[in-house]
Protein backbone atom coordinates (compact mmCIF):
# COMPACT_ATOMS: atom_id res chain seq x y z
CA UNK A 1 0.00 0.00 0.00
CA UNK A 2 1.75 3.46 -0.91
CA UNK A 3 0.86 6.33 1.17
CA UNK A 4 2.81 8.54 -0.66
CA UNK A 5 0.73 11.90 -0.95
CA UNK A 6 2.76 13.05 -4.00
CA UNK A 7 2.13 9.69 -6.09
CA UNK A 8 -1.41 9.99 -5.50
CA UNK A 9 -3.80 12.76 -7.82
CA UNK A 10 -7.76 13.06 -8.53
CA UNK A 11 -7.21 11.16 -11.77
CA UNK A 12 -5.07 8.09 -10.54
CA UNK A 13 -7.55 6.64 -8.22
CA UNK A 14 -10.42 6.60 -10.81
CA UNK A 15 -13.20 7.09 -8.41
CA UNK A 16 -16.59 8.41 -9.22
CA UNK A 17 -16.90 10.68 -6.33
CA UNK A 18 -19.86 12.45 -7.98
CA UNK A 19 -21.15 9.27 -8.30
CA UNK A 20 -20.41 7.99 -4.76
CA UNK A 21 -21.70 11.14 -2.92
CA UNK A 22 -25.21 9.92 -4.69
CA UNK A 23 -25.16 6.61 -3.09
CA UNK A 24 -25.42 9.02 0.80
CA UNK A 25 -29.49 10.10 0.78
CA UNK A 26 -27.99 12.46 3.52
CA UNK A 27 -25.25 14.39 1.98
CA UNK A 28 -28.19 16.00 -0.93
CA UNK A 29 -29.53 17.73 1.84
CA UNK A 30 -28.53 21.52 2.39
CA UNK A 31 -26.85 22.78 5.56
CA UNK A 32 -27.98 26.43 6.74
CA UNK A 33 -29.10 27.14 3.11
CA UNK A 34 -25.24 25.72 1.83
CA UNK A 35 -24.03 22.35 0.20
CA UNK A 36 -23.65 20.41 2.86
CA UNK A 37 -19.44 19.65 3.61
CA UNK A 38 -19.31 17.00 6.07
CA UNK A 39 -15.92 16.05 7.42
CA UNK A 40 -16.40 14.31 10.64
CA UNK A 41 -16.53 10.74 9.11
CA UNK A 42 -14.03 10.27 11.64
CA UNK A 43 -16.38 10.51 14.79
CA UNK A 44 -19.05 8.39 12.53
CA UNK A 45 -19.70 8.18 8.95
CA UNK A 46 -22.40 8.88 6.82
CA UNK A 47 -25.06 6.23 5.52
CA UNK A 48 -25.14 5.05 2.19
CA UNK A 49 -28.42 3.53 0.26
CA UNK A 50 -28.25 0.22 0.57
CA UNK A 51 -26.92 -0.40 4.19
CA UNK A 52 -30.47 1.97 5.15
CA UNK A 53 -32.35 -0.56 2.55
CA UNK A 54 -30.34 -3.60 4.37
CA UNK A 55 -31.84 -2.89 7.68
CA UNK A 56 -35.33 -2.21 6.89
CA UNK A 57 -35.10 -4.91 4.12
CA UNK A 58 -34.59 -7.03 7.25
CA UNK A 59 -37.03 -5.23 9.35
CA UNK A 60 -39.56 -5.40 6.74
CA UNK A 61 -39.55 -9.29 5.23
CA UNK A 62 -37.34 -11.89 7.00
CA UNK A 63 -36.76 -10.26 10.41
CA UNK A 64 -37.24 -12.88 13.57
CA UNK A 65 -35.32 -13.97 16.38
CA UNK A 66 -31.90 -15.89 15.58
CA UNK A 67 -30.47 -19.43 16.41
CA UNK A 68 -33.65 -20.87 18.17
CA UNK A 69 -36.64 -20.77 15.85
CA UNK A 70 -37.45 -23.68 13.77
CA UNK A 71 -39.55 -21.30 11.31
CA UNK A 72 -38.21 -20.07 7.99
CA UNK A 73 -38.09 -16.61 8.86
CA UNK A 74 -36.34 -17.57 12.10
CA UNK A 75 -33.57 -19.78 9.52
CA UNK A 76 -33.35 -16.76 6.84
CA UNK A 77 -32.30 -13.98 9.92
CA UNK A 78 -29.63 -16.67 11.26
CA UNK A 79 -28.38 -17.24 7.65
CA UNK A 80 -28.01 -13.50 7.18
CA UNK A 81 -26.79 -12.57 10.62
CA UNK A 82 -24.14 -15.52 9.97
CA UNK A 83 -22.81 -14.71 6.67
CA UNK A 84 -21.86 -11.43 7.75
CA UNK A 85 -19.12 -13.43 9.38
CA UNK A 86 -17.54 -14.55 6.31
CA UNK A 87 -17.76 -10.99 5.03
CA UNK A 88 -15.67 -10.14 8.11
CA UNK A 89 -13.35 -12.73 7.47
CA UNK A 90 -12.67 -11.43 4.09
CA UNK A 91 -12.89 -8.00 5.25
CA UNK A 92 -10.33 -8.47 7.11
CA UNK A 93 -8.31 -11.30 5.92
CA UNK A 94 -9.00 -13.41 9.23
CA UNK A 95 -8.23 -17.19 9.01
CA UNK A 96 -11.35 -18.48 10.34
CA UNK A 97 -15.22 -16.80 10.58
CA UNK A 98 -15.56 -18.50 14.54
CA UNK A 99 -12.96 -15.79 15.22
CA UNK A 100 -15.36 -13.43 14.61
CA UNK A 101 -17.43 -11.78 17.28
CA UNK A 102 -20.25 -9.32 16.71
CA UNK A 103 -19.76 -7.03 19.67
CA UNK A 104 -22.06 -3.35 20.38
CA UNK A 105 -18.57 -1.53 18.67
CA UNK A 106 -15.13 -1.37 19.02
CA UNK A 107 -15.55 0.22 22.64
CA UNK A 108 -17.03 -3.09 23.56
CA UNK A 109 -14.40 -5.19 22.01
CA UNK A 110 -11.71 -3.86 23.81
CA UNK A 111 -13.84 -3.97 27.08
CA UNK A 112 -14.59 -7.69 26.65
CA UNK A 113 -10.74 -8.48 25.95
CA UNK A 114 -9.98 -6.64 29.16
CA UNK A 115 -12.15 -8.53 31.15
CA UNK A 116 -11.70 -11.59 29.73
CA UNK A 117 -8.40 -12.26 28.46
CA UNK A 118 -6.32 -9.67 29.93
CA UNK A 119 -7.73 -9.75 33.50
CA UNK A 120 -7.32 -13.08 34.79
CA UNK A 121 -3.73 -13.15 33.83
CA UNK A 122 -2.92 -9.70 36.11
CA UNK A 123 -1.06 -9.50 39.47
CA UNK A 124 -0.18 -6.92 41.21
CA UNK A 125 2.70 -4.80 39.68
CA UNK A 126 1.96 -6.28 36.04
CA UNK A 127 1.95 -4.31 33.43
CA UNK A 128 -0.53 -2.75 30.46
CA UNK A 129 1.44 -1.14 27.81
CA UNK A 130 -0.55 1.27 25.83
CA UNK A 131 0.36 4.31 23.85
CA UNK A 132 0.07 8.24 24.23
CA UNK A 133 -2.49 8.84 21.16
CA UNK A 134 -5.18 6.15 22.63
CA UNK A 135 -8.58 6.78 22.47
CA UNK A 136 -10.92 7.16 26.07
CA UNK A 137 -12.37 4.12 24.62
CA UNK A 138 -8.22 2.29 24.91
CA UNK A 139 -7.34 3.63 27.94
CA UNK A 140 -10.37 3.28 30.86
CA UNK A 141 -10.87 -0.28 30.26
CA UNK A 142 -7.53 -0.92 30.96
CA UNK A 143 -7.84 1.35 34.13
CA UNK A 144 -10.52 -0.43 35.41
CA UNK A 145 -8.64 -4.09 35.19
CA UNK A 146 -5.66 -1.98 36.39
CA UNK A 147 -7.65 -0.88 39.74
CA UNK A 148 -9.40 -4.14 40.39
CA UNK A 149 -5.70 -6.37 40.16
CA UNK A 150 -2.97 -3.45 40.99
CA UNK A 151 -1.24 -3.54 37.79
CA UNK A 152 -0.30 -0.67 36.28
CA UNK A 153 -0.80 1.33 33.02
CA UNK A 154 1.98 2.08 31.08
CA UNK A 155 1.95 4.86 28.25
CA UNK A 156 4.48 5.01 25.28
CA UNK A 157 5.33 8.67 24.51
CA UNK A 158 4.22 10.96 21.23
CA UNK A 159 6.54 12.43 19.00
CA UNK A 160 5.93 16.17 18.47
CA UNK A 161 4.80 15.29 14.88
CA UNK A 162 2.71 13.14 15.92
CA UNK A 163 4.79 9.56 15.50
CA UNK A 164 5.18 7.05 18.60
CA UNK A 165 8.52 7.22 19.87
CA UNK A 166 9.24 3.81 19.01
CA UNK A 167 12.65 3.49 20.73
CA UNK A 168 10.95 4.72 23.69
CA UNK A 169 8.42 2.02 23.39
CA UNK A 170 10.65 -1.24 22.72
CA UNK A 171 11.98 -0.55 26.33
CA UNK A 172 8.93 -0.06 27.88
CA UNK A 173 8.17 -3.77 27.04
CA UNK A 174 9.79 -5.58 30.16
CA UNK A 175 9.44 -8.64 32.21
CA UNK A 176 6.17 -7.19 33.67
CA UNK A 177 4.10 -6.36 30.60
CA UNK A 178 1.24 -8.82 29.91
CA UNK A 179 -0.38 -7.25 27.60
CA UNK A 180 -0.19 -4.50 25.08
CA UNK A 181 -2.91 -2.45 23.50
CA UNK A 182 -2.53 -0.04 20.53
CA UNK A 183 -4.29 2.18 18.12
CA UNK A 184 -3.69 1.49 14.61
CA UNK A 185 -4.72 4.83 13.48
CA UNK A 186 -5.32 7.84 15.91
CA UNK A 187 -8.88 9.51 15.67
CA UNK A 188 -7.09 12.80 16.76
CA UNK A 189 -3.80 13.08 14.47
CA UNK A 190 -4.35 10.50 11.80
CA UNK A 191 -0.77 8.68 12.55
CA UNK A 192 -0.92 5.34 11.06
CA UNK A 193 1.09 3.53 13.70
CA UNK A 194 3.83 0.95 12.77
CA UNK A 195 1.82 -1.70 14.90
CA UNK A 196 3.06 -4.84 12.96
CA UNK A 197 6.65 -3.49 14.45
CA UNK A 198 5.27 -3.25 17.77
CA UNK A 199 3.54 -6.55 17.23
CA UNK A 200 6.39 -8.22 16.49
CA UNK A 201 8.51 -6.76 19.19
CA UNK A 202 5.94 -8.05 21.88
CA UNK A 203 5.65 -11.43 20.73
CA UNK A 204 9.19 -11.44 20.79
CA UNK A 205 8.91 -11.78 24.72
CA UNK A 206 5.19 -13.82 24.52
CA UNK A 207 2.91 -10.84 25.01
CA UNK A 208 -0.38 -10.59 22.94
CA UNK A 209 -0.98 -7.49 21.53
CA UNK A 210 -5.00 -5.63 20.70
CA UNK A 211 -5.09 -3.21 18.02
CA UNK A 212 -7.77 -1.02 17.76
CA UNK A 213 -8.57 -0.36 13.88
CA UNK A 214 -11.58 1.82 14.37
CA UNK A 215 -9.91 4.18 12.00
CA UNK A 216 -8.02 1.85 10.12
CA UNK A 217 -10.62 -0.45 9.32
CA UNK A 218 -12.77 2.64 6.73
CA UNK A 219 -9.99 3.61 5.35
CA UNK A 220 -7.10 1.34 4.27
CA UNK A 221 -7.03 -2.49 3.88
CA UNK A 222 -6.50 -4.83 7.06
CA UNK A 223 -5.02 -7.90 7.07
CA UNK A 224 -5.18 -9.42 10.34
CA UNK A 225 -2.74 -12.17 9.51
CA UNK A 226 -0.08 -9.82 8.04
CA UNK A 227 -0.15 -7.83 10.99
CA UNK A 228 0.34 -10.52 13.19
CA UNK A 229 -2.21 -9.17 15.81
CA UNK A 230 -3.98 -10.81 18.45
CA UNK A 231 -7.05 -9.46 18.29
CA UNK A 232 -8.44 -6.31 16.32
CA UNK A 233 -11.87 -4.48 16.56
CA UNK A 234 -13.77 -1.85 15.21
CA UNK A 235 -16.93 0.09 14.81
CA UNK A 236 -19.95 -0.46 12.28
CA UNK A 237 -20.72 3.37 12.16
CA UNK A 238 -17.03 4.05 11.08
CA UNK A 239 -17.32 1.62 8.30
CA UNK A 240 -20.46 3.49 6.77
CA UNK A 241 -22.59 0.77 8.61
CA UNK A 242 -25.39 1.05 11.52
CA UNK A 243 -24.48 2.54 14.98
CA UNK A 244 -24.44 -0.57 17.63
CA UNK A 245 -22.64 -2.90 16.03
CA UNK A 246 -19.00 -4.03 15.66
CA UNK A 247 -16.68 -6.50 15.64
CA UNK A 248 -13.76 -8.34 17.59
CA UNK A 249 -11.50 -10.46 16.10
CA UNK A 250 -9.10 -12.86 18.02
CA UNK A 251 -7.05 -15.48 17.47
CA UNK A 252 -9.28 -18.16 18.01
CA UNK A 253 -6.87 -20.56 20.57
CA UNK A 254 -7.68 -17.04 22.85
CA UNK A 255 -11.08 -16.88 22.27
CA UNK A 256 -11.37 -20.60 23.11
CA UNK A 257 -9.16 -19.92 26.38
CA UNK A 258 -11.49 -17.04 27.73
CA UNK A 259 -14.46 -17.35 30.11
CA UNK A 260 -17.26 -15.24 28.44
CA UNK A 261 -17.34 -11.70 28.88
CA UNK A 262 -21.51 -11.41 29.58
CA UNK A 263 -24.10 -14.53 30.53
CA UNK A 264 -27.50 -14.88 29.05
CA UNK A 265 -29.42 -16.67 26.52
CA UNK A 266 -27.50 -18.01 23.03
CA UNK A 267 -23.91 -18.06 24.87
CA UNK A 268 -24.80 -21.68 26.56
CA UNK A 269 -24.73 -25.18 25.67
CA UNK A 270 -26.79 -26.28 28.53
CA UNK A 271 -28.07 -24.23 31.65
CA UNK A 272 -28.95 -26.35 34.90
CA UNK A 273 -29.14 -24.42 38.24
CA UNK A 274 -26.02 -26.18 39.94
CA UNK A 275 -23.70 -25.10 36.21
CA UNK A 276 -23.77 -23.90 32.71
CA UNK A 277 -21.79 -25.14 29.51
CA UNK A 278 -21.04 -22.32 27.53
CA UNK A 279 -21.21 -22.35 23.90
CA UNK A 280 -17.94 -22.56 21.38
CA UNK A 281 -16.91 -18.68 20.55
CA UNK A 282 -18.03 -17.06 19.07
CA UNK A 283 -21.15 -17.72 20.37
CA UNK A 284 -19.72 -17.86 24.03
CA UNK A 285 -19.17 -14.32 23.76
CA UNK A 286 -22.57 -13.26 22.09
CA UNK A 287 -25.05 -12.91 24.97
CA UNK A 288 -28.67 -12.21 24.66
CA UNK A 289 -30.24 -11.27 21.30
CA UNK A 290 -27.78 -9.42 19.03
CA UNK A 291 -28.24 -6.17 17.06
CA UNK A 292 -29.64 -8.43 14.04
CA UNK A 293 -30.10 -6.04 11.28
CA UNK A 294 -27.58 -3.82 11.85
CA UNK A 295 -25.22 -6.34 12.19
CA UNK A 296 -26.81 -7.81 8.89
CA UNK A 297 -26.56 -3.85 7.27
CA UNK A 298 -22.81 -4.14 9.11
CA UNK A 299 -22.16 -6.41 6.10
CA UNK A 300 -23.84 -4.49 3.19
CA UNK A 301 -21.46 -1.65 4.52
CA UNK A 302 -18.33 -3.79 4.79
CA UNK A 303 -19.36 -4.81 1.30
CA UNK A 304 -19.49 -1.60 -0.48
CA UNK A 305 -16.51 -0.16 0.83
CA UNK A 306 -14.77 -3.05 -0.52
CA UNK A 307 -16.90 -2.68 -4.41
CA UNK A 308 -15.55 1.08 -4.32
CA UNK A 309 -11.67 -0.65 -3.55
CA UNK A 310 -10.15 -0.41 -0.70
CA UNK A 311 -6.85 1.37 -2.55
CA UNK A 312 -8.86 3.40 -4.74
CA UNK A 313 -10.10 4.58 -1.43
CA UNK A 314 -6.55 5.49 0.22
CA UNK A 315 -5.27 7.56 -2.95
CA UNK A 316 -8.34 9.35 -3.01
CA UNK A 317 -8.10 10.51 0.48
CA UNK A 318 -4.48 11.02 0.36
CA UNK A 319 -5.07 13.36 -2.44
CA UNK A 320 -7.80 15.54 -0.27
CA UNK A 321 -5.62 15.11 2.66
CA UNK A 322 -2.38 17.18 0.06
CA UNK A 323 -5.31 19.42 -1.52
CA UNK A 324 -6.35 20.40 1.61
CA UNK A 325 -2.75 20.90 3.59
CA UNK A 326 -1.88 22.98 0.81
CA UNK A 327 -4.10 25.45 1.23
CA UNK A 328 -4.96 25.35 4.77
CA UNK A 329 -1.27 25.89 5.68
CA UNK A 330 -0.99 29.29 3.39
CA UNK A 331 -3.57 30.71 6.51
CA UNK A 332 -1.85 32.44 8.82
CA UNK A 333 -2.11 31.54 12.17
CA UNK A 334 -3.06 27.68 11.05
CA UNK A 335 -1.40 24.82 12.97
CA UNK A 336 -1.78 21.61 12.34
CA UNK A 337 -1.54 19.12 15.05
CA UNK A 338 -0.25 15.38 13.93
CA UNK A 339 1.89 15.99 10.97
CA UNK A 340 3.23 12.10 10.88
CA UNK A 341 4.53 11.04 7.17
CA UNK A 342 2.01 8.26 6.99
CA UNK A 343 -1.42 9.34 8.29
CA UNK A 344 -4.92 9.32 7.01
CA UNK A 345 -7.44 11.78 5.99
CA UNK A 346 -7.33 13.46 9.84
CA UNK A 347 -6.89 17.06 10.51
CA UNK A 348 -6.50 18.38 13.52
CA UNK A 349 -5.84 21.97 13.82
CA UNK A 350 -5.73 25.11 16.10
CA UNK A 351 -6.13 28.55 14.40
CA UNK A 352 -3.94 31.19 16.73
CA UNK A 353 -6.13 32.94 18.96
CA UNK A 354 -9.46 31.31 18.27
CA UNK A 355 -11.01 28.74 20.21
CA UNK A 356 -12.32 25.79 18.61
CA UNK A 357 -15.94 26.09 19.44
CA UNK A 358 -16.20 29.19 17.77
CA UNK A 359 -14.67 27.73 14.74
CA UNK A 360 -17.09 25.10 14.98
CA UNK A 361 -20.28 27.06 15.09
CA UNK A 362 -19.26 29.89 12.28
CA UNK A 363 -18.31 26.68 9.71
CA UNK A 364 -21.20 24.74 10.54
CA UNK A 365 -23.46 28.33 9.40
CA UNK A 366 -21.44 27.66 6.56
CA UNK A 367 -22.76 23.76 5.95
CA UNK A 368 -19.25 22.54 7.17
CA UNK A 369 -19.31 20.02 9.76
CA UNK A 370 -16.29 19.25 11.68
CA UNK A 371 -15.74 18.43 15.22
CA UNK A 372 -14.62 20.57 18.17
CA UNK A 373 -13.21 19.45 21.46
CA UNK A 374 -10.68 17.00 22.74
CA UNK A 375 -11.97 13.88 20.82
CA UNK A 376 -11.79 11.79 23.79
CA UNK A 377 -8.20 12.20 23.92
CA UNK A 378 -7.82 14.19 26.73
CA UNK A 379 -4.24 12.96 27.53
CA UNK A 380 -3.57 13.76 24.10
CA UNK A 381 -4.53 17.14 24.30
CA UNK A 382 -2.20 17.78 27.43
CA UNK A 383 0.81 15.96 25.62
CA UNK A 384 0.13 18.48 22.68
CA UNK A 385 -0.73 21.59 25.39
CA UNK A 386 -3.88 22.67 23.83
CA UNK A 387 -7.28 22.41 25.41
CA UNK A 388 -9.17 21.36 22.36
CA UNK A 389 -8.55 21.68 18.82
CA UNK A 390 -10.82 21.47 15.13
CA UNK A 391 -11.19 18.41 13.48
CA UNK A 392 -11.48 17.93 9.65
CA UNK A 393 -11.76 14.16 8.78
CA UNK A 394 -12.43 12.45 5.10
CA UNK A 395 -14.64 9.61 3.92
CA UNK A 396 -14.93 7.49 0.63
CA UNK A 397 -17.65 10.61 -0.37
CA UNK A 398 -15.80 13.77 0.31
CA UNK A 399 -14.58 16.05 -2.71
CA UNK A 400 -12.21 19.09 -3.45
CA UNK A 401 -15.54 21.23 -3.20
CA UNK A 402 -15.72 20.43 0.55
CA UNK A 403 -12.56 21.47 1.57
CA UNK A 404 -12.70 24.33 -0.53
CA UNK A 405 -15.98 25.31 1.78
CA UNK A 406 -13.67 24.38 4.37
CA UNK A 407 -10.93 26.73 3.40
CA UNK A 408 -13.18 29.62 3.23
CA UNK A 409 -15.65 28.99 6.22
CA UNK A 410 -12.02 29.46 7.76
CA UNK A 411 -10.88 32.83 6.25
CA UNK A 412 -14.75 33.86 7.30
CA UNK A 413 -13.56 32.60 10.61
CA UNK A 414 -10.68 34.80 10.68
CA UNK A 415 -12.10 38.17 9.48
CA UNK A 416 -15.07 37.68 12.33
CA UNK A 417 -12.77 36.50 14.93
CA UNK A 418 -9.18 37.54 14.79
CA UNK A 419 -7.64 39.81 17.60
CA UNK B 1 -25.54 35.21 7.71
CA UNK B 2 -28.91 36.91 10.16
CA UNK B 3 -28.69 33.14 12.49
CA UNK B 4 -24.40 33.98 12.59
CA UNK B 5 -24.86 37.35 13.32
CA UNK B 6 -27.45 36.91 16.06
CA UNK B 7 -24.74 34.31 17.64
CA UNK B 8 -22.02 36.51 17.29
CA UNK B 9 -22.77 40.31 18.10
CA UNK B 10 -20.60 43.40 17.58
CA UNK B 11 -20.56 43.74 21.08
CA UNK B 12 -19.60 40.48 21.77
CA UNK B 13 -17.14 40.10 19.24
CA UNK B 14 -15.96 43.55 20.96
CA UNK B 15 -15.90 42.06 24.23
CA UNK B 16 -13.85 38.95 22.81
CA UNK B 17 -11.39 41.13 20.92
CA UNK B 18 -10.56 43.21 23.89
CA UNK B 19 -12.18 41.89 27.34
CA UNK B 20 -12.68 44.45 30.10
CA UNK B 21 -11.41 43.66 33.70
CA UNK B 22 -9.25 41.03 32.37
CA UNK B 23 -7.24 41.24 35.14
CA UNK B 24 -6.65 39.57 39.16
CA UNK B 25 -8.52 41.69 42.00
CA UNK B 26 -6.05 42.27 44.72
CA UNK B 27 -7.13 42.10 47.35
CA UNK B 28 -9.70 40.66 47.16
CA UNK B 29 -12.73 39.10 49.28
CA UNK B 30 -14.37 36.75 46.74
CA UNK B 31 -12.63 34.37 44.62
CA UNK B 32 -13.51 30.98 42.69
CA UNK B 33 -12.23 28.63 39.44
CA UNK B 34 -14.22 27.45 36.99
CA UNK B 35 -13.66 24.86 34.46
CA UNK B 36 -15.52 22.98 31.60
CA UNK B 37 -13.73 19.59 31.21
CA UNK B 38 -15.57 19.29 27.49
CA UNK B 39 -13.96 22.08 25.90
CA UNK B 40 -11.35 22.73 28.08
CA UNK B 41 -12.16 26.20 29.02
CA UNK B 42 -10.95 27.81 32.39
CA UNK B 43 -11.94 30.94 34.02
CA UNK B 44 -10.66 32.43 37.32
CA UNK B 45 -13.35 35.14 39.00
CA UNK B 46 -12.04 37.36 41.92
CA UNK B 47 -13.98 40.22 43.59
CA UNK B 48 -13.87 42.26 46.37
CA UNK B 49 -17.05 44.50 48.19
CA UNK B 50 -16.37 47.28 49.98
CA UNK B 51 -17.75 47.96 53.86
CA UNK B 52 -21.50 47.99 52.79
CA UNK B 53 -21.40 44.82 50.81
CA UNK B 54 -20.77 46.53 47.70
CA UNK B 55 -18.87 44.94 44.51
CA UNK B 56 -16.19 47.39 44.25
CA UNK B 57 -13.80 45.38 42.16
CA UNK B 58 -14.39 42.38 39.78
CA UNK B 59 -12.52 40.75 37.29
CA UNK B 60 -11.50 37.50 35.33
CA UNK B 61 -8.72 35.39 34.06
CA UNK B 62 -8.27 32.62 31.87
CA UNK B 63 -9.06 31.20 28.46
CA UNK B 64 -12.20 30.47 26.57
CA UNK B 65 -14.15 30.53 23.26
CA UNK B 66 -15.32 34.30 22.13
CA UNK B 67 -18.52 33.16 23.80
CA UNK B 68 -17.48 32.30 27.39
CA UNK B 69 -14.72 35.58 27.10
CA UNK B 70 -17.42 38.04 25.85
CA UNK B 71 -20.14 36.76 28.77
CA UNK B 72 -17.36 36.96 31.59
CA UNK B 73 -16.31 40.96 30.32
CA UNK B 74 -19.83 41.77 30.06
CA UNK B 75 -20.39 39.70 33.53
CA UNK B 76 -17.67 42.05 35.16
CA UNK B 77 -18.79 44.96 33.88
CA UNK B 78 -22.80 44.69 34.81
CA UNK B 79 -21.79 43.96 38.71
CA UNK B 80 -19.35 46.78 39.88
CA UNK B 81 -21.40 48.86 41.98
CA UNK B 82 -24.01 46.08 42.84
CA UNK B 83 -24.78 44.16 46.11
CA UNK B 84 -23.90 40.62 46.37
CA UNK B 85 -27.60 39.65 46.47
CA UNK B 86 -28.10 41.92 43.82
CA UNK B 87 -25.49 40.24 41.66
CA UNK B 88 -27.23 36.99 42.43
CA UNK B 89 -30.65 38.22 41.55
CA UNK B 90 -28.51 39.29 38.25
CA UNK B 91 -26.98 35.88 37.52
CA UNK B 92 -30.72 34.26 38.19
CA UNK B 93 -32.20 36.64 35.89
CA UNK B 94 -28.82 35.92 32.97
CA UNK B 95 -29.28 32.14 33.38
CA UNK B 96 -32.91 32.12 32.80
CA UNK B 97 -31.98 34.64 29.74
CA UNK B 98 -29.89 31.83 28.00
CA UNK B 99 -32.05 28.50 28.95
CA UNK B 100 -35.86 29.86 28.82
CA UNK B 101 -36.88 30.03 25.42
CA UNK B 102 -39.80 32.34 26.63
CA UNK B 103 -37.54 34.79 28.72
CA UNK B 104 -37.58 38.04 27.72
CA UNK B 105 -34.00 40.50 28.50
CA UNK B 106 -35.38 43.42 30.53
CA UNK B 107 -33.54 46.64 31.05
CA UNK B 108 -32.30 45.28 34.24
CA UNK B 109 -29.67 43.33 31.99
CA UNK B 110 -28.35 45.80 29.54
CA UNK B 111 -25.95 44.52 27.44
CA UNK B 112 -26.06 41.05 29.26
CA UNK B 113 -29.31 41.18 26.49
CA UNK B 114 -27.19 40.68 23.29
CA UNK B 115 -25.86 37.18 24.86
CA UNK B 116 -29.74 35.62 24.26
CA UNK B 117 -29.29 34.40 20.71
CA UNK B 118 -26.91 31.47 22.77
CA UNK B 119 -30.34 30.16 23.30
CA UNK B 120 -30.49 28.44 20.17
CA UNK B 121 -27.28 26.67 20.05
CA UNK B 122 -27.82 24.63 22.95
CA UNK B 123 -24.19 22.97 22.66
CA UNK B 124 -22.15 26.78 23.41
CA UNK B 125 -25.00 27.21 26.88
CA UNK B 126 -22.12 26.42 29.10
CA UNK B 127 -20.03 28.61 27.19
CA UNK B 128 -22.23 31.68 28.22
CA UNK B 129 -22.38 30.61 31.77
CA UNK B 130 -19.50 29.49 33.43
CA UNK B 131 -18.28 32.71 34.44
CA UNK B 132 -21.55 33.07 35.71
CA UNK B 133 -21.57 29.69 37.43
CA UNK B 134 -18.02 30.56 38.72
CA UNK B 135 -19.07 33.75 40.17
CA UNK B 136 -21.63 31.60 42.11
CA UNK B 137 -19.05 29.34 43.39
CA UNK B 138 -17.09 32.40 44.81
CA UNK B 139 -20.19 33.91 46.52
CA UNK B 140 -20.82 30.28 47.91
CA UNK B 141 -17.11 30.95 49.05
CA UNK B 142 -16.48 27.28 47.26
CA UNK B 143 -13.19 27.42 45.71
CA UNK B 144 -13.75 25.32 42.43
CA UNK B 145 -16.60 24.76 40.23
CA UNK B 146 -16.87 21.55 36.93
CA UNK B 147 -19.34 22.60 34.69
CA UNK B 148 -19.97 20.55 31.62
Amino acid sequence: MSLDVANTSAAAHGLDIAGLRADFPLLQRPMNGRRLAFLDSAASAQKPQCVIDAERECYETYYANIHRGVYALSQQSTQRYEAVRKIVKRFINAPDEREVVFVRGATEAINLVAQSFVRPKLSAGDEILITGMEHHANIVPWQLVAEATGAKLVVAPVLDNGELDMATLAEQISERTRFVSVVHVSNTLGTINPVSDIIALAHAKGIPVLVDGAQSAPHMPVDVQALGADFYCFSAHKTYGPSGAGVLWGRLEHLQAMPPYQGGGDMIRNVTFAQSDYADPPQRFEAGTPNIAGVIAMGTGLEYIESVGREPIVAHEQHLLAYANAQLEAIEGFRVIGTAPHKTGVISFVLEGIHPHDIGTILDMEGVAVRSGHHCTQPLMERFAVPATTRASFGLYNDEADVDALVSGLHRVKAMLSQ
Amino acid sequence: MTELRALYQEVILDHNKHPRNFHAVDPHSHQANGYNPLCGDKVHVQLRTNGDGCIEAIGFQGEGCAISTASASIMTESLKGHSIEQARAISERFHRLVTDDNAQADASLGKLGVLAGVRAYPMRVKCATLAWHTLQAALNEEDEVVAE
